[in-house]
């Protein structure tokens, strides 16, 4: 209680001093990225920071940061993280906001402390357990925050990948583009089914061009697909098959057997064609 | 159970039978289609099922065994079997069910699955000339 105390009358008493050297820690290390982050807005963050710290060791508790006391400090935290990874700072970058106050702080405990031999240990010992928690916590804040946005680019992936195009009566489409895992065969596959409802289409071509890799997992999904759509009493057409993927998957042991592949979409075009009766002749050249 | 309400009505269209499921099958319903089917199937002599399931909006793994099953013993007593109508949902079911009944010819509605049936029958009856030609 006593170490708890004595360091929150230090922050009270030296809040100038320590401001000031916290800034200038801080703007020794983090890089001003141009237009990013301002001088301005380093000060404004850490002198809000600090009064909103102030206030919650005010409350007596230095160990245990999840309590009440606590939780508007870790919000403007969590906020002034957030921002900053938004911003392209790295993991060092945003945490070094909190752990540029050791040096100031220890400093200033030596200073204040440094006459009694056992003092300064203690409260050196709980103002390290304090910060680093406090770190460790803008690093759990950045990564949540990244995450958040691998997540967000995920959905507008999804959203992005499914384009069922119409190329003829009765003759869909579906150029697929990227990665195939389970979640989108799932969105690709239920697209196309309720298209070829909708359009009453009896052909069904499945171009993987845009696919990059083709391994059993991505084969098998394709072939769930190609069944489902049978099962409707649809015909599918795989195409776009490149002879690297023809090689790979032949050594996976798939060959696509009981399903018609085509090498290029054009040829697969031609097949659909053939299937449901459309004759297409040039026309000839009026010389 | 009331016995009448527990049958599923099978038409016959010429040459073949006309089977349209409007309710939710469960399994008593399906072993009665199955009995009734087969025998409706050898006293008509019918070349051809057709079973629209566009009603139907769930399957599970018995009902879709059913499904493969009547085809097979349509096919045993010289008839096919045309699946038609299914539901992008159920069509997904089954797949992930490990059913996709490979021999049963599927249409996307009744009018495409009646030509279907129309266009194997006539090749059937072609294939039969061939061969007494020979």
């Amino acid at each position: 209680m006593d170490t708890n105390n004595n360091l929150t009358e230090l922050f009270k008493k030296y809040e100038q001093e320590l401001l000031t050297d916290w800034i200038k820690e801080q703007l020794a290390v983090i890089p001003l990225h141009e237009n990013l982050l301002t001088e301005f807005e380093v000060k404004q963050d850490t002198t809000d920071f600090y009064n909103a710290f102030q206030l919650a060791i005010q409350g007596g508790e230095l160990v245990d940061i999840k309590g009440a006391h606590w939780e508007k400090t870790l919000q403007l935290l969590d906020n002034i993280t957030k921002s900053r990874t938004r911003l392209g700072f790295t993991p060092t970058e945003t945490a070094t906001f909190i752990f540029s106050l050791k040096q100031p702080l220890f400093t200033l405990i030596q200073k204040e402390f440094g006459r009694d031999v056992n003092t300064p240990g203690k409260e050196l010992w709980a103002a390290t357990v304090l910060l680093d928690k406090l770190g460790l916590y803008t690093a759990e804040s950045y990564i949540k925050t990244k995450e958040e946005i691998i997540r967000r680019q995920q959905n507008e992936m999804l959203e992005l990948s499914t384009p069922v195009v119409k190329v003829w009566d009765k003759i869909l489409a579906l150029p697929l583009i990227g990665t195939l895992d389970s979640i989108r065969t799932q969105v690709v596959m239920e697209t196309l089914l309720q298209e070829i409802v909708r359009t009453e289409s009896s052909v069904a071509i499945i171009d993987i061009t845009g696919v990059p890799t083709v391994d059993t997992l991505v084969a098998q999904h394709l072939m769930k697909t190609v069944s489902a759509a049978r099962l409707m009493g649809a015909e599918c057409i795989i195409s776009g098959i490149r002879p690297q993927i023809a090689q790979s998957m032949v050594h996976l042991g798939v060959t696509f057997s009981d399903i018609t592949t085509r090498a290029t979409l054009a040829d697969a075009i031609r097949h659909a064609f053939a299937q449901t009766g459309v004759k297409v002749s040039r026309a000839s050249r009026q010389v | 159970m009331d016995n009448i309400m527990d049958r599923i009505p099978i038409l016959k269209m010429g040459q073949f039978l006309l089977v349209t499921i409007q309710v939710d099958m469960y399994d008593r319903l399906a072993m009665a289609l199955q009995d009734d089917l087969t025998t409706k199937i050898v006293e008509h002599n019918s070349k051809g099922v057709l079973i629209d399931i566009s009603s139907l909006e769930m399957v599970d793994s018995f009902i879709g065994r059913m499904l493969g099953s009547v085809a097979s013993m349509s096919r045993m007593l010289d008839a096919v079997t045309v699946v038609v109508g299914m539901q992008p949902a159920v069509a997904i079911t089954m797949v992930e069910l490990g059913l996709s009944l490979s021999g049963v010819r599927t249409a996307l509605n009744v009018e495409q699955g009646m030509s279907v049936l129309n266009g194997l029958v006539a090749h059937e009856v072609e294939g039969a000339d061939y061969d007494s030609e020979e």
